[in-house]
């Protein structure tokens, strides 16, 4: 076959070596997942709770610190998951190698923000009682 | 990006159609992969209306029939005809097998499309370049490793730890698991594929071997190893019912194992 390289196909298999790195992310891969569960059935629950007692009701809500916990867990947890789901995506079919790298920083940066703005929210309910407005 | 159509120069034309011989009985209709990359700019299909009544029962046959009696040109890559060498692996009507091992009559549809192995470059016909495929199997280093002088008879172990290999060594390495895998289509250049982490799992499962550590060092890479998303096509496709997924999963076991 035609080749733009005279690297042999055993160089070609062995690339650049091992990065010895992926079962940490494995790892939390499946660790975001089963802690998701817990998480979204009470997400269910809040929505059900919040929807009850108007504005005053799900600040009271957000102030107690179990929910406040939670509601920031599940925000920081999702963006995680969502990250890491996100990466496998470019890093399975984005193959042009200047765009790849930009796409995983831009999906990085965006999923911490994400969590951030959910995170600091939900603190300045819980901690100062008013809404963002 | 991924290649979800094929390129231009890969698009298939229509090609020729040879009928079946005057007194024909029992004609099957063959829809075959046809590509020269010395000759032909695009592969076309060529329709064979074969007697199957004068030809045995396997793909393989009929292919070896088309070969002998119509078209000598088309080119197959084949040797033991009996499930054991891995060589004449082929996707039959959309499906990775073996042609010798797998009946016409068992391959549903009223034409049976035969082509290479899907995702390949393509050397001639239905013969794949599998050249990066043995090399990644080569790059596993599939072969004991030890430190301990050798003994002098042999290496022993006990029939239980024979048997964790059952399931693992029987691989011939056809490719039908790696070249049916769309995590192997994206990214083969850095994806070792379900055939050659088969044979890295068999020789970490191997207790004679005593180089589990580096053969976990090679694997650990967000690539060779984790590209794998359990899709199972390999477990699908595998002629020789084994199930590749399953040791990848054993093998990210492995690696969870070592640091927990």
């Amino acid at each position: 076959m035609a080749q733009s390289s005279l690297r042999t196909p055993l160089s070609r298999a062995r690339g650049l070596g091992s990065a010895h790195e992926g079962v940490g992310r494995f790892i939390s891969e499946r660790a975001t997942s089963v802690a998701l569960v817990p998480l979204t059935l009470w997400a269910v629950y809040a929505g059900v709770k919040l929807g009850q007692g108007g504005y005053a009701g799900a600040v009271g809500f957000l102030q107690s610190p179990v929910n406040a916990v939670m509601a920031a867990l599940l925000i920081f947890v999702s963006a995680l998951h969502m990250k890491m789901g996100m990466q496998v995506i470019i890093e399975d079919y984005i193959h042009i190698p200047n765009r790849k790298l930009p796409l995983l920083l831009l999906n990085s940066g965006l999923c911490w923000l994400a969590a951030a703005i959910g995170v600091f929210s939900v603190l300045k309910v819980a901690l100062l009682g008013v809404g963002a407005h | 990006m991924a290649e979800f159509a094929l390129p231009k120069n890969s698009k298939l034309t229509k090609g020729k159609h040879h009928p079946a011989p005057e007194g024909a009985k029992k004609v099957k209709t063959f829809k075959v992969y046809r590509y020269d990359p010395e000759v032909d700019s695009n592969p076309r299909w060529d329709t064979y209306d074969v007697d199957v009544g004068s030809c045995g029962p396997m793909v393989l046959d009929v292919i070896l029939h088309i070969k002998n009696t119509v078209d000598p040109t088309l080119a197959i890559r084949r040797s033991c005809r009996e499930g054991v060498c891995g060589s004449c692996s082929v996707n039959l009507g959309g499906r990775n097998t073996l042609a010798c091992t797998h009946a016409w009559s068992d391959v549903p549809g009223k034409e049976i499309t035969i082509s290479p192995l899907p995702h390949m470059p393509v050397i001639k016909d239905l013969v794949a370049d599998l050249t990066l495929f043995f090399a990644q199997y080569e790059s596993i280093e599939p072969w004991l490793h030890t430190d301990t002088p050798e003994p002098q008879k042999e290496w022993v172990q006990t029939p239980e730890d024979r048997g964790l290999v059952d399931g693992l060594y029987e691989c011939i390495m056809c490719a039908c698991c790696s070249t049916s895998c769309p995590s192997y289509w994206w990214n083969q250049e850095k994806y070792l594929g379900p055939a050659a982490l088969l044979q890295a799992y068999r020789w970490l499962a191997d207790s004679r071997d005593e180089a589990r550590g580096e053969r976990l060092d090679y694997l650990e890479d967000p690539f060779k190893l984790y590209r794998c998303h359990t899709i199972m096509n390999c477990a699908q496709v595998c002629p020789k019912g084994l199930n590749p997924a399953k040791a990848i999963a054993s093998i990210k076991a492995m690696l969870v194992d070592r640091v927990v």
